[in-house]
């Protein structure tokens, strides 16, 4: 274990060695109803150095933030810019002083160009809009500091990663000395997330402050010069980057308590196919892309992983085997019985549940409470009359006993899920779905956006279904997840498995090549 | 557990007392700048509303009166209200009541032999289907994702009394003496008219209507039916995925309230006028969506609201007798009160948040 003598000495000193705060926080405190976001906290902001928040979710990193960039007020503290007191009541504010961030969800206009975008954010834009000098600033900009984007293009058409680089460059445009990047990574393939630290290192070198807020400790460790760990609502530390190591940071964002990882049981005999998808197609629907001669076979007992860049097929291989989408061609097959023309409640009623993408917008009613969603997941169990009333004592044994099986925290059961955080509603989908014991389970990015915590808890109960003889699919985004869980790991670009792995064959670079199509393919 | 409740309880109750002072603020707005407007076509607003007031509240025949107002306007509401909770948009309560009528009407002049007892239950499905398989059609179409239901059920408004129109000039048109110059059917049967109480004009609609309101309440609140419809309104998204037939639930669910819908119609036509006539609705549909609206589709709100817009439009009714108000100046009342309702985004927000969900402590 680190000695904490370290953590406190290292929090004063900055990498670049410049005295003087860009910007100071002191005592911010901010509460919402039930919670102290921010309980007091100080925090010093330098430039020319990449400051890491890293934290669980709720931890209040980005409450803090939103506070620095106005989007929040706080109940209690101060800010000071420059060493000068600054009262920052709105975003507007905050950019007159230099304060810009990147948000998690890309605020730009997809339909306008790059020039377009960028000229919205400028402090003084004139009447008639010039895009010829609008695109030169952002081409020097661009090559300055590695943010080359035509500008010209339209956003619509850009790649994510692309779609970053004009966020930043907004903010450059807009004058901003401390960039603030809210779950930057979030959306970036493993060589967008490259590219971003690179960009990190050239604006650190023109004395940009920049705020990293993560929960992902190996990005952290590649970019930061110092780290603050947030915990429930305060700073349990800070480090500096180059001496950080993943126990210290686990130590100060759990408190000694490090959650057990996942470790992956051999493969034992495979069972029966529990599904069977048998040259699939489907039609693409609105931008998204059509799978197209998909055969996928789940056994009982294993863990199929899909690799894949986002929008490649995953989202419409999920849909498909839930019955939202119809089969186009080819056959479905659940158990061994044709369940091509299944519905989707049919589908579910023969053993299947899922966890999709995005828990809040899919997976549950948001002002429901924990206990009306439970009962949504199978609503005929628990009708009682013939439907005319709802047996609720029932539904909440169900719900302790789920919780138990699964060893979770309790939550309150009459209380809207949209109060949870992103965890606690992960632990409310999982309870929910895994209460009916499914055969075949559908996890679609179930660990995307949780803290470290419960995408392990997440992780071991995918793992203890699959050791009870339960299929699962699994569809990531995150290699290691993959690699570390996935009995099979099928490659998904443009609707179509382009590779099958077992474990031991296992090659990331064939994988990030066969995800992105990219040189460098054998055979 | 009983920390919760307690919880839930007390923000009930400042939920409650929030809505009854904004209802209140929004109805003392609308009064006073009515008042202005019949200032300004020189009548005396003061004197208008004391004799809307005396007459609806004061005297027993104004307050029956009252209910027979509010008999159609309850309906329509209710037949809004829950669309509402599927997060759809039925604005076609008008020409719903209409093809309701025209259904009943259909039965009436048909079956003439038949005996009350069976004649009125006759005519209640009748009223129900006319109205139902109207709201059926735009229910089908959103279902199927073709066409959007706000836009079917408003059009579809101006289709159904043109229905009716031709009916009545037509094929249906009393050959009566006296009364052949209008446009209207011959006479109901004795047996095919609604059944009225205490010898007013007050008829079987108001114990149809209360019946619908309560139905709408226990089912939304208390069965899997009222869970599951919840949660398409709620998030249609995570519906689907639990396996619930969103498509069957928006058809049936638009059916039964256009049903309801329809059983206004049935009602003004076989209670009141006892024939068909081209346009006998002064748009009562329309204000039934203006009352759920208001209400934010809880089910004491529409009661309440039907109540007080059912004063208003008596109102109407009396100010031309006593006032020459034109009777279509109530429209501008209804439309100040809709205004000063959107005016509030926050508020017209939160009543479409409320209703039977437990009023939180996210709001």
């Amino acid at each position: 274990m680190r000695s904490s003598g370290d953590v406190t000495t290292l929090a004063n000193a900055s990498a670049s060695g410049s005295a003087t705060p860009i910007a100071q926080l002191r005592g911010i405190t901010k509460r919402f109803p039930n919670v102290v976001a921010n309980d007091a906290v100080d925090l010093d902001l330098f430039p020319g150095e990449v400051h890491a928040l890293l934290g669980e979710n709720g931890a209040g990193k980005s409450t803090l933030m939103k506070i620095l960039y106005g989007f929040y007020s706080c109940d209690d503290g101060s800010i000071r810019i420059d060493d000068e007191e600054a009262r920052i009541s709105s975003p507007l504010e905050a950019r007159k002083l230099g304060i810009g961030m990147v948000f998690q969800v890309f605020t730009l206009i997809p339909a306008m160009t790059v020039a377009e975008n960028i000229a919205l954010y400028v402090p003084a834009l004139p009447v008639t809009f010039d895009a010829r000098s609008v695109s030169q600033t952002i081409n020097e900009l661009g090559d300055k500091y590695g943010l080359r984007v035509d500008p010209g293009a339209t956003v619509r058409d850009l790649a994510i990663g692309d779609q970053q680089k004009v966020e930043v460059l907004k903010l450059l445009v807009g004058q901003a000395r401390i960039l603030i990047f809210d779950e930057a990574t979030r959306v970036l393939a493993p060589h967008e997330i490259e590219g971003l630290f690179e960009i990190f290192e050239m604006l650190k070198k023109d004395g940009y402050a920049i705020v990293f807020i993560t929960h992902k400790m190996r990005e952290v460790l590649a970019c930061a010069d110092r780290i603050t760990v947030m915990k429930r609502g305060r700073i349990s530390g800070t480090i500096g980057g180059r001496g950080a190591t993943e126990s210290a940071l686990i130590e100060l964002m759990f408190g000694g308590a490090v959650p057990d990882q996942v470790a992956k049981g051999g493969s034992e005999v495979l069972g029966d196919p529990i599904l069977e998808l048998q040259g699939v197609s489907t039609h693409a629907e609105g931008i998204g892309v059509g799978l197209r001669d998909v055969d996928l076979a789940i056994r009982a007992g294993e863990i199929a992983g899909v690799a894949g860049v986002s929008g490649n097929g995953q989202r419409e291989l999920g849909d498909v085997i839930l019955g939202l989408t119809a089969c186009a061609r080819g056959r479905r097959r659940i158990l061994g019985a044709d369940a091509t023309s299944w519905s989707a409640g049919r589908i579910r009623s023969s053993g299947v549940g899922f966890v999709p993408e995005d828990s809040l917008g899919m997976g549950v009613v948001p002002w429901m409470t924990l206990a009306q969603n439970a009962a949504l997941g199978n609503v005929e169990a628990y009708a009682r009359h013939g439907g005319v009333s709802i047996d609720w004592e029932h539904v909440q044994r169900d719900i302790a006993t789920s919780f138990d099986e699964l060893s979770f925290e309790p939550l309150e059961a009459w209380v809207p899920v949209r109060t949870f955080s992103g965890g606690q509603l992960q632990r409310a989908v999982l309870s929910r779905e895994l209460g009916r014991h499914p055969r075949l389970f559908i996890a679609s990015y179930p660990t995307r956006g949780l803290d470290v915590r419960s995408a392990i808890a997440t992780r071991r109960v995918l793992v203890d279904l699959r050791d009870r003889g339960g299929g699962v699919l699994l569809i990531s985004e995150d290699l290691d997840e993959l690699c570390r869980l996935s009995d099979r790991l099928l490659v998904l670009r443009d609707g179509r498995i382009v590779g099958e792995f077992l474990p031991h064959e296992i090659d990331r670079h064939k994988i990030g090549h066969l995800m992105t199509d990219s040189g460098g393919k054998d055979a | 557990m009983r920390r919760v409740w307690a919880k839930v309880v007390g923000s009930l109750k400042k939920g409650w007392s929030i809505a009854v002072a904004r209802y209140a603020m929004i109805l003392a707005i609308a009064l006073i700048a009515y008042a202005a407007v019949l200032f300004l076509a020189g009548k005396d607003p003061i004197k208008a509303y004391a004799d809307t007031f005396s007459f609806a509240l004061g005297t027993s025949y104004g307050f029956s009166e009252v209910l027979v107002r509010m008999i159609p306007l309850l309906l329509t509401a209710v037949a809004v209200a829950i669309p509402s909770r599927l997060g759809l948009i039925n604005v076609g309560g008008e020409g719903q009541l209409y093809m309701g009528a025209w259904l009943a009407t259909w039965g009436a002049i048909t079956f003439t032999s038949l005996p009350q007892s069976v004649f009125i239950p006759v005519l209640i499905v009748m009223g129900f289907v006319g109205g139902g398989c109207w709201a059926a059609i735009a229910g089908f179409l959103r279902a199927r994702g073709w066409v959007n239901e706000t836009i079917t059920t408003l059009l579809m408004n101006y289709i159904a009394p043109l229905i009716v129109g031709y009916s009545v000039y037509g094929m249906w048109r009393s050959r009566e003496v006296g009364s052949a110059a209008f446009p209207q059917t011959v006479a109901f049967p004795d047996a095919a008219r609604l059944p009225r109480f205490f010898g007013t004009r007050v008829h079987l609609g108001l114990i149809l209507g209360l019946v619908a309101l309560l139905a709408f309440w226990f089912v939304m609140a208390r069965t899997k039916w009222g869970l599951k419809m919840r949660a398409i309104g709620g998030n249609p998204e995570a519906a689907r995925r639990l396996g619930i037939r969103l498509g069957l639930y928006i058809v049936v669910v638009m059916f039964i309230a256009g049903g309801i819908a329809g059983l206004a119609g049935m009602a003004e036509v076989t209670a009141l006028h006892g024939r068909l006539r081209a346009g006998f609705s002064p748009g009562y549909g329309f204000m039934g969506f203006l009352i759920s609206w208001l209400s934010g589709g809880s089910p004491l709100g529409i009661l309440v609201m039907s109540f007080v817009l059912a004063i208003v439009f008596s109102g109407g009714t009396l100010l031309q007798i006593t006032q020459g108000v034109p009777f279509s100046a109530i429209n501008v009342l209804m439309a100040i009160i809709l205004f000063v309702v959107l005016a509030n985004p926050r508020f017209s927000l939160a009543v479409l948040k409320r209703g039977l969900t437990v009023r939180g402590r996210w709001q």
